[in-house]
């Protein structure tokens, strides 16, 4: 009936931001989730596993549900690949979250107590970096409303370089856990292995989450 | 008896103009959450009314009478002619929206007539080069709307929306869109002439009464924005600006409420007014006038589409426009105002729908929308391409009917 009704499509922005809540609130759960592997509470972390699962699945569904509303027909304020790019980053923050839930709970692994406090400081710096991440897509809409220029990029962008360094504060927190974990890889034996993954994941946490931000960069330096 | 059938058809046409086309004038406004439903159809009938009434007389004559060649055509074949025109327009109409196709009335209307005048009558009968300018200015009305929204739209990011303070530039630069808005209102008031009060502006009175409107609204504005006040810190900072243009963006709707009114019911009025002529007088004269009680019956006709369908319309209109903001809607429906006017300035019937929807291309190709369906936008021109030779060929039929029917 109305055909100035249709012309409009959804716009993927807040969509976007939803996904991004969902994705960081797994990468959030991996604080408590390493407080209880510490604790040696099993029975908690498999709890915590689930609801990692759930808030993975619910991004998974956001992130479908983008890309359906996103066919190629759709004149979008955003890049449309540059958009699906963000998008796979911040899905994959969630499914690197999941990665470590499911290692945690099906190895019951034991925290060597050498390792508890450096790796808590990474988990710690990881989520403080995938929370600003957030922050920068959740100035998404006012970029939008500006157009992508002026001071709202610069805003942005300081935000983008903050987000930088805790990602290579994260870096550092990495190769020291790493270092650790060297040293004790022969009392470890084989879940020595498992303990390398898991740093890997926890780290690509916070990398995926830089990257999140350099590709917004990129949408806004152009 | 002709009479009647040539009225109910009118009021009829009116009818599907109001139900159908309110969301051109009211959709940016719902759409950006400015005013709800109800207030929109209220609005939205005013001003459809006044401008019908008051101001609609101008586009009537060139409807009726600027794409025939008068000499080649006998009072008879008019009447015949016109009753078609009625018919074809109205049944194309119903079917249309029976199946939710929009159609614009502008363009049945004036392909009914092109229809009956090429086969009915004679082939030179019709005025192709008024036709060839009306069609052009169907690409070129759009193309004005897309680019006076983009450079509005830019102009507003620029100036406002990209300060350190952006209600303050609002507030600032608010007035001299008031004065834009009201100037464009008054323009096409006094330009019109308002002959139902028999006044008659020529241009430079015209010009210097618009500008004192301009004057009034924006006085009248900046005391309205300086009571809009920076909320509290919470939220996203362009909150406050886009009350601004919430304001904005009415105002901007009332005056293509406005300049709808008096450009569309031309297509229910026109065709009436020379049937009316040759029944009562038994001859179209060189002159024909279109009364008041018609341009009523025509203001009428479209509050009522307004008040049966409006409603619905609005809703689709409502559910699906949620990502429009005041700001682009303001940049969109301002331009359509501006546009509007120029066209019915110059006396060429052209669809608001059309130049709605290039203004909301323009504003998307500021990349100032979120998400645009193109795919819509390729559906519009078929249906645009498509209404033309459909109510050519209905009026065609039409017209030997009449014929065989009056004779």
């Amino acid at each position: 009936m109305s055909l100035i009704a249709n012309l409009f499509g959804q716009s993927p922005i807040r969509p976007m931001q939803e996904h991004m809540r969902a994705a960081v609130e797994c990468a959030r759960q991996i604080l408590p989730l390493f407080e209880e592997m510490v604790a040696g509470d099993t029975a908690a972390v498999s709890v915590r596993r689930q609801e990692i699962d759930r808030l993975e699945h619910e991004a998974d569904r956001i992130k479908n549900e983008i890309r359906s509303n996103l066919p190629k027909r759709m004149f979008l304020a955003v890049e449309r690949r540059d958009m699906l790019e963000i998008l796979d980053y911040q899905d994959t923050i969630a499914d690197l979250a999941q990665d470590v839930a499911e290692l945690a709970d099906m190895r019951s692994m034991v925290v060597p107590k050498v390792l508890a406090e450096a790796f808590l400081d990474l988990v710690r710096r990881v989520v403080v970096a995938c929370d600003q991440a957030e922050r920068v897509i959740n100035e998404l809409d006012g970029l939008v409303e500006t157009g992508f220029r002026g001071r709202e990029v610069a805003k942005v962008d300081e935000m983008i370089e903050e987000l930088s360094r805790m990602e290579s504060d994260t870096d550092a927190l990495e190769e020291r856990v790493q270092r650790l974990l060297f040293g004790i890889e022969d009392e470890l034996g084989i879940s020595a292995i498992f303990w390398y993954k898991l740093i890997d994941y926890v780290g690509g946490m916070a990398d995926y989450a830089e990257r999140v931000g350099n590709r917004l960069r990129l949408l806004t330096a152009n | 008896m002709v009479l009647w059938v040539a009225g109910v058809l009118a009021m009829y046409m009116a009818w599907a103009i109001g139900a159908n086309d309110v969301a051109n004038a009211m959709g940016t406004s719902v759409g950006s959450g400015a005013i709800t439903i109800t207030q929109a159809v209220i609005i939205a009938g005013i001003f459809e009314f006044v401008g019908a009434y008051f101001v609609g007389g101008h586009v009537t004559d060139t409807v009726r009478k600027g794409m025939l060649d008068q000499s080649l055509i006998t009072d008879q074949q008019l009447l015949w002619g016109m009753l078609a025109s009625l018919a074809s327009a109205a049944t194309l109409l119903l079917v249309a929206t029976a199946y939710g196709i929009p159609v614009s009335t502008t363009h049945a209307i004036v392909g009914a007539i092109i229809g009956f005048g090429a086969v009915g009558v004679d082939f030179d009968a019709v005025a192709w080069d008024r036709v060839g300018l009306i069609m052009v200015s169907w690409v070129t009305s759009p193309l004005m709307g897309g680019v006076v929204a983009y450079l509005t739209f830019q102009f507003i990011r620029r100036c406002i929306l990209d300060r350190d303070d952006p209600l303050a530039a609002a507030k600032r630069l608010g007035p001299l869109f008031f004065f834009a808005v009201t100037f464009v209102i008054g323009l096409v008031t006094f330009f019109k002439g308002l002959k139902n009060l028999n006044l008659d502006f020529d241009l430079p009175t015209a010009l210097m009464l618009a500008a004192g409107l301009g004057l009034l609204g924006a006085a009248f504005g900046w005391l309205f924005l300086d009571r809009i006040k920076q909320s509290d810190e919470s939220g996203n900072r362009y909150h406050d600006v886009e009350r601004v243009f919430a304001v904005l963006v009415v105002l901007t709707a009332c005056a293509v409420a406005f300049a709808h009114g008096s450009n569309d019911v031309a297509n229910a009025i026109g065709p009436l007014a020379a049937v009316v002529q040759v029944v009562r007088e038994g001859t179209a004269g060189a002159t024909a006038t279109v009364e008041p009680w018609m341009l009523m019956l025509g203001g009428v006709g479209i509050v009522l589409g307004l008040a049966t369908m409006g409603y619905r319309v609005m809703e689709t209109v409502g559910k699906n426009i949620t990502e429009l903001t005041p700001s682009r809607g303001f940049a969109a429906t301002f331009a359509s105002a501006l546009t509007i006017v120029v066209a019915s300035r110059a006396g060429i019937p052209v669809s608001t729908t059309h130049i709605l929807v290039g203004s909301v291309l323009g504003v998307g190709m500021a990349r100032g929308i979120g998400a645009l369906d193109l795919r819509v936008v390729g559906r519009i021109f078929i249906s645009w391409v498509a209404t033309l030779p459909i109510a050519a060929l209905l009026s065609v039929v039409f017209y030997f009917f009449f014929k065989g029917l009056l004779t």
